[in-house]
Order: structure tokens, then sequence, then C-alpha cells
């Protein structure tokens, strides 16, 4: 039994210790919202939180959050998430929407570390998220949207 | 007794009647974007309103569009739900949108007769049927009003999802959703003037947009049924090779893994987790016969199509006297282009869900055409097609990937199903690498190009040679093949709108068993690099600029090319100087899926590669429905193009072996790495078309130019890490 908070509430699996943080999320706890895209933490769509910072889902045994705090999409709270999944809605970013989730929680990790992001500095935190639709020119403006709701 | 009623005639005659009766919407049709997307009206509920196949009013106001069409993104739920609301004059937060359920003659693309969504077709060929079923809704909606009032139907006036009359009386339509459904339909609903449109050309906001951003959206791998098994399936790494044998022992021993079945398309590892079906489908030994697969690599399948471009092909079209007088000229140029193999590497890689009980199939799948995947189901487990339910789901996108003629992805479904046998539930996903490696690329391409120059740079002979694969030819659409050619081998080649006195383009019929398939703009993917950057090569032979060159070579009646062009080139503030203060200006111009774009890059040279910083793109793709969705599309066209052009590229090593499997091989662009996009739409009342794939074909040829402008460098095969490793 491997043991974790998720989105605040205790869970409990009896799975393999090595198997992707990412499979137990869907396939044994159903939080489908977290994406499966390459399984070699090359494109992001699996991103969530652990101990607060992002983390593909993909490569990471259910081993190594035993008794962690993971935070899904499904669970994503906070001014920042708000203003995010706003403007994300707002200006509709999302295409096909498959990677949107992960886009999302790479999004709200930045604006909890640096409320006003550059260009360069989102480049530089969204580079690991892969969007094939290449919604990449609204990802740029929906943060800086966000940023600007934020500031009030 | 309603069985002996055809659908269609029902449909016309009986509106009051079709609730529940018709439309196969109650029970186990629920979709997975219906729950996403939230419809509210379940047809035969007391007090709903289902006008006909397309439209249903709630008594909470709320109308659903069922849309025929899949939704990857392109936009379609936005867009025909737009055409209905428009002449429904409804509010559009009253809005939603949901899969239609499969059903060949109600939901059939009017453009291919059968139900499916491809060819940048959705909006084009709805525009006149979602419109007319708006307004026949609204009709029915008025006089059941008027019939309650007691005024003239004439005199009620609606607006926002309201109606009402000038005495006072007033409604949403929810309260005369019941009344409603006992009118009879109008013959011929009566629509709009385009000027009097109110959300058609306006930016209303995407109805899919909030689910897609907090997670909530359900695709075809978020279904999880009661006891359901994950397989995967272990495929050959050369493409078109079978199993000679295999040894399942260590396989089997893994822990959740349930069975290992042999199936026509390889070994399926099936388990009670993706993870154990990921982790046995390792522990497999599998001998592969690779007598029937490509083992050629793709260095030497380029060189076999090259030289197969030496004896002209088919005649695809002659204008003039041809290529004949390029030998008699005073300046003669050619060029190969060589394109890659090109995986569609969609985010959300193939998979589905298929149920067997006692009733019946059901299949949930991001299926783009319903009406091959339904009757390759019900083949391949022998049953009634009509026992096989398909839940056409939101798809992480396709492409061209899903689009697939063989239906080859819902036959493995079926098979996992059969091999298993009885009743059950299994979900069959690809891994990245199992999307990668599978084929059903872009055909890998040789374009051999030549022009003749008079002495004062007159052009005075074309000639294109393509050698490549057909999509079509074996497969269900064979039938559209004309005269042996496939005209999707080398559309955009032919019916150029440059007036070219004397041309010829021919194609070669190239032979692999590597599968192919349409890749997002198709045959245009290679045609508008190969001739846009050649052409630019001869205007510059010729002395002349790349915008009033292209200008002057426009035929008489190339107006909408001219208007894009001519736009593009006020958009970009062109000069005439192709590079200035170290980056450079290039310019492509390529019709696709009737519509006309035109697009100018703007390039510099970043340690050798090509950085993209801005990209103006001027399209003329008709009425334009949503605006917004239309410059996103464009944005992500650009985005899509620009990515294979620069570095993506399958290709076979020695043996044939598949080189790339995964995203750290097949690299796809990021965020910092996507240009600036400034788009213009042109101002048209003209019937709208395609806004998926045009904005696709020019970005590559646009940077190649520019690329030419400020290096001197011709990149004349595909991608360009190919020319700057070389």
């Amino acid at each position: 039994m491997i043991s974790f908070d998720l989105n605040g509430k205790k869970v409990s699996v009896d799975v393999a210790e090595d198997t992707p943080l990412l499979w137990v999320l869907r396939d044994e706890l159903k939080m489908t919202g977290t994406k499966f895209g390459c399984g070699i933490a090359q494109c992001g769509a699996c991103t969530v939180m652990l101990n607060g910072m992002t983390r593909r889902s993909c490569v990471t045994p259910v081993s190594a959050v035993e008794g962690s705090s993971v935070e899904t999409i499904e669970g994503l709270e906070g001014d920042e998430a708000k203003a995010v999944q706003d403007a994300w809605t707002g200006i509709d970013v999302p295409q096909c929407g498959w990677c949107q989730s992960g886009q999302v929680m790479s999004a709200t990790a930045l604006l909890r570390e640096m409320p006003k992001p550059t260009d360069e500095d989102i480049d530089n935190a969204m580079a690991g998220n892969i969007c094939r639709c290449a919604t990449y020119v609204r990802i740029r403006k929906a943060i800086h949207d966000a940023a600007d709701k934020l500031e009030g | 007794m309603t069985k002996t009623f055809s659908r269609r005639n029902f449909l016309a005659s009986s509106a009051g009647l079709v609730i529940g009766v018709t439309l196969p919407l109650k029970g186990r049709a629920q979709s997975g974007a219906e729950a996403a997307m939230g419809g509210n009206a379940t047809p035969g509920e007391t007090g709903s309103f289902a006008p006909n196949a397309f439209v249903r009013i709630a008594p909470d106001d709320t109308v659903t569009v069922l849309v025929k069409h899949i939704e990857f993104g392109q936009g379609p739920y936005t867009g025909l739900s737009t055409l209905v609301a428009e002449e429904l004059d409804a509010d559009w937060s009253q809005m939603r949108a949901e899969s239609a359920p499969f059903d060949n003659e109600l939901y059939k693309n009017l453009a291919f007769g059968l139900q499916g969504t491809g060819g940048s077709t959705a909006i084009a060929n709805s525009y006149t049927q979602m419109r007319r079923a708006g307004a026949a809704a609204r009709a029915m909606l008025v006089e059941a009003a008027a019939a309650e009032w007691g005024v003239p139907a004439g005199e009620i006036n609606v607006e926002k999802g309201m109606m009402s009359h000038p005495s006072g009386k007033s409604s949403g339509f929810g309260a005369f959703a019941e009344k409603a459904a006992q009118m009879s339909p109008p013959e011929e609903p009566t629509l709009k003037d385009p000027s009097a449109f109110t959300l058609i050309g306006t930016d209303v906001p995407k109805l899919d947009s909030r689910a897609k951003s907090t997670g909530q959206a359900v695709f075809s791998m978020d279904v999880y049924r009661e006891g359901m098994e994950t397989v995967v399936l272990a495929r050959p790494d050369k493409i078109g090779a079978t199993v000679a044998s295999y040894d399942d022992s260590a396989a089997k021993d893994v822990p959740g893994v349930t069975a290992i079945r042999q199936i026509p398309q390889g070994i399926a590892v099936y388990a009670r987790s993706t993870a154990a079906a990921i982790k046995g489908r390792e522990a497999l030994e599998i001998e592969w016969d690779d007598s029937t697969a490509e083992t050629r690599s793709s260095d030497e399948i380029y060189d076999a199509f090259s030289r197969a471009a030496e004896d002209g092909g088919l005649d695809a079209e002659v204008i003039g006297d041809g290529a004949g007088p390029i030998a008699g000229a005073a300046q003669v140029l050619e060029a190969e282009f060589r394109f890659p193999y090109l995986a569609h590497a969609a985010m959300e890689p193939l998979d589905g869900v298929i149920e067997v009980t006692e009733d019946g199939v059901e299949a949930w799948v991001g299926s783009q055409f319903p009406s091959l995947d339904v009757p390759t189901i019900a083949q391949t487990l022998g049953v009634d097609p009509a026992t096989v339910k398909m839940n056409v789901m939101l798809a992480g996108g396709s492409f061209g990937r899903r689009a697939q003629d063989t239906a080859h992805f819902a036959a493995e479904l079926a098979e996992i199903a059969k091999a298993a046998g009885g009743t059950g539930a299994w979900k069959l996903i690809y891994t990245r690498e199992d999307d990668m490696t599978a084929g059903y690329y872009r055909p890998l391409t040789v374009h051999k190009l030549r022009a003749g120059l008079d002495e004062s740079g007159g052009l005075v002979g074309w000639e294109n040679v393509i050698v490549n694969q057909s999509i079509m030819a074996g497969g269900p659409m064979a039938s559209m093949m004309q005269d042996g050619i496939d005209p999707t081998s080398l559309e955009g080649s032919t019916k150029m709108p440059y007036d070219f006195a004397n041309a010829r383009v021919g194609w070669v019929q190239a032979e692999s068993p590597v599968s192919v398939l349409w890749w997002r703009s198709v045959g245009h993917t290679h045609t508008a690099y190969a001739t846009e950057v050649f052409l630019d090569m001869v205007l510059e032979a010729a002395g002349k600029d790349p915008v009033a060159g292209r200008l002057e070579l426009l035929k008489d009646d190339a107006g909408r090319d001219r208007a894009v062009l001519e736009k593009v080139a006020e958009m970009a503030g062109w000069d005439g100087e192709p590079v200035k203060g170290g980056k450079a200006y290039g310019v492509a111009l390529h019709e696709s899926f009737r519509s006309y774009v035109a697009q100018i890059a703007e390039v510099s040279d970043v340690d050798g590669m090509p950085k993209v910083h801005r990209v103006w793109c001027a399209i003329d793709c008709g009425v334009a429905v949503n605006p917004n969705v239309v410059r996103a599309q464009i944005e992500g066209g650009i985005g899509f193009g620009l990515g294979s052009v620069l570095f993506d590229e399958v290709t076979l090593g020695e043996g044939g072996t598949v080189q790339q499997k995964n995203f750290d091989t097949y690299r796809m662009l990021r965020i910092n790495e996507m240009p600036e996009v400034l788009v213009e739409i042109i101002d048209s009342s003209a019937d709208p078309t395609g806004v998926g794939e045009p904005g696709t074909p020019p970005i590559g040829p646009a940077v190649a130019n520019a690329w030419r402008a400020l290096t001197g460098q011709t990149v004349t095969q595909l991608p360009f890490t190919r020319a700057t490793e070389a």
C-alpha cells in the first residue's frame, strides 16, 4: 500500500512500486484530467504538482510520492489557478485540449513563483509543455492576462 | 408502425413524433463530449423539443446542437452551433454542443456522402444545413407562441433567445418547447440575409474552452468501463513485417497481465492496468518475418524515387506545349526537392474502448469516419452494424491521423474484443512509440522541377514531376482517382494561379509497404513548398521582386490570390528589400481547400538555423463564421507547419527500421520557437471555405524563401536540420 495526499485527501493504492504516478492517477483513481502524451517526460501533458512543484507524473514512480502532497488539475486551487483558467477561457486558448491540463499546471506554477513574467520567463517556464495544435501565441498572452488580473 | 417510415420522410412529416423515435440518443448513446459540454435536453423527456436531427431545446431554455463533425480542436462545436444560433436568434449563453451519434443518413458530411470529417469541410458543408435547422426551430417556436398568445406569427419578434409581441407578451424558448414540438416544420425555412447576421462573423466564445482548461473534457482514453482491461499491441519495428513466432512466457508472469493473444496486426497484451500492459509487452520475445516489410532505408527510397522521376510519369496537367519549350530556353533552372515521411504526432495517441454485452457492441473512439469505423467493427465481430453503437469522442488532435480510410484502428479494436471472446470491455492504447513507428505517414515525396527563361527573363516553360505513394490507391477511396492519378498526391501543383504559357505536371505512383495517410493539408504540404520555393528561384533568375514578380505572373482571373498577396505585402510593409538589419523576409502564396492564403515570414539566422520572429498572414476563406477560430487555426496551422519544416522527419534506417520513436527524436515546435502571428481575414460574403488546413502549406516556403534571401542557401531537402547538419 502506498499512501499520499491527493488534492487535499488521503488516498492509498495497492500497486507495484514502480507504477508511474500518471497511471495510478488515471487507472486506479480515475482522475483523468492528467493526460498521457509521451511517457518519457518530453511533452508535459502529465504535469502535476508534487509538494507544490511541477512534476512529470509519467516518469514518477508512485513509491516516490509516499507521504507527499499531489495536486492535479481536478484539485487545482488558488488565485493564480483561477486567473490562469479564466484567462485560458477568456481568449479561447485550447484547441484539441489534450495538453491543456499540463499547460495550466505549468502556467499556474509560474505565476505562483513569478507574478509578472516577461515573454522570456514564459518561454523558459513553458518550453517543457508541447502543444501540437501550437496554441503557443495564446498561451503566452493568457499568462500575461492572468498576471495583469492578479495584479488587479 | 413507425418503423415502416423512412427516417428522412418521417422527420419531414411529423416533427412532434420525432421525439424519442428517430433520434437514437437515449440511454446508451451518451457521448463523452456531452458530459463535458453539458447538453440538457434529452429526447423523449417531457417538455423538450427536437425539431430536427440537429437541435434540441430544453424547458430550461438551453439549446443543444448535435454536431455531426468530430471536435479535435478545429472548432465545429462552436462553429456549427453558431450557425444554428444565428437563425434561431438564440442568445449565445444558452447554446450547448454535443457529438451527434452515428447515423450515416442524418449526419453525413454533404461533401462526402458519409458521416465523417476531413478536407476542411466542416463549416463549408454545414453552412446552409445548420442554418436551416436553426431557422426551422425558430419558425416552430414562433408558431407555438402565436397560437398560445392568439396573435399573428409575423408580429412576434425574436431576439437573443426571447420571443416578444408588441402587446407585451414575451417568453424564452423553453416554455414553448413542448408546444413547438406539435407544430409542423416549415417546408422552406426562411434564412437571413447576411447583412442581418448578429452572431456569424463575430468572436463568440468557444463552447469547449472551459472544460478543456479545467481537465473536465472527456476523451476516449478517459473512458473506464466496469471490469475493463487495457491492451497494448506489440508491433514490428519494420513497417509491413509480420509475426514469425513469439515467446510470451515471461510476459505472462508480469503481475497484472491477464492474457497474451495474437491478432492479425500483432501480439496483444491484455492487463488490468496500462502500466502492466506496457510492462508485459516489454517482456515479450517476438521473431518478425520481414519478407513483406519495407527494408530500404529512407535514403535508398529517395534515390529510387529520384530515378523514377526521370521518365516523367503520367500527365497530370499539360498547358500549351508542356515542358517542350524548356529545352530551347536561354536559361534553364532545375531543382530536386525531397520531403520525408512525417508522423502526425497528435498529443493524444490513438486509443479507444470497446464493450461487448449481450445487447450489442458499444465503442468510444475519436472516430473521424464513423461511417467506415462502424461497419469495420461489425464485420470483424460478425454482428449486424445496427447493433454497434459508436460514441464519437472528443479527440486530442488528429491532423489526418484519425481520418482512416482503411479503418485500421477500429479493426484492431474489434480484433482485440474478438480474440478475447465473449462479453467484456477493453481499451486499446497506442503508446507514443506505437504512434510514431506504426506508419500511416505523410508520404515521402520527390519533386523534380525545371523551368526555362528567355533572354529577358520571361518564363517559357515549367515542369514538375512528382513521385510518391498514393494514399487512395488500394483503399475504399481509390474510385476517386482520376485517370490513374491520385489527386491528393499532387494537389496544389496543378491549376496554379500563375499564367504559365507552357507547363507540364507529371506524377509517378511509387510503391512501398509503408502505409501513408493524409497529414494536415495533404498534398499541399509538399507541393506548396516545392512550387513556391522554385518560383522564388525563377523570379530571382529573372531579376524580379518576389511579390511584384508573383503579382505580374498571376492570371487575370486570380483575383482572390491577388488580393491576399497584396494584403500581406501591405501588412508586412513589403518594400522590395528582402534583407534588413539581419532579418530577411520571404513570401509564399498558396490556395488549398478553396481558401486563399499568403504569408510573409520574418527570419534571422541563429546558429545556422532559421529563427522565425513574425509571420503575417492574409486569408480569404469566404464568410468567416467565427473570426477568432479562423485566426486560431491560422496560428496553429503555421506552428504545425513550421515545426515540421524545421525539425521533423521519420526516417527508415539501414534495413528499414524506423528511427524516431518519441518526442526526443521527433522534435515538436515549442513555445520559445513560436513566432508572433498577425492575421487579416479578407472581408467576403462568399460561402465559407476551409480553415483547418490552409494555414499550414505557405509557412514552409515563406521561411525557406526568407532563408534564401538571408544566406543564399536554398533548402531542397526537408527538414531544415538536414541542411544545417550536413
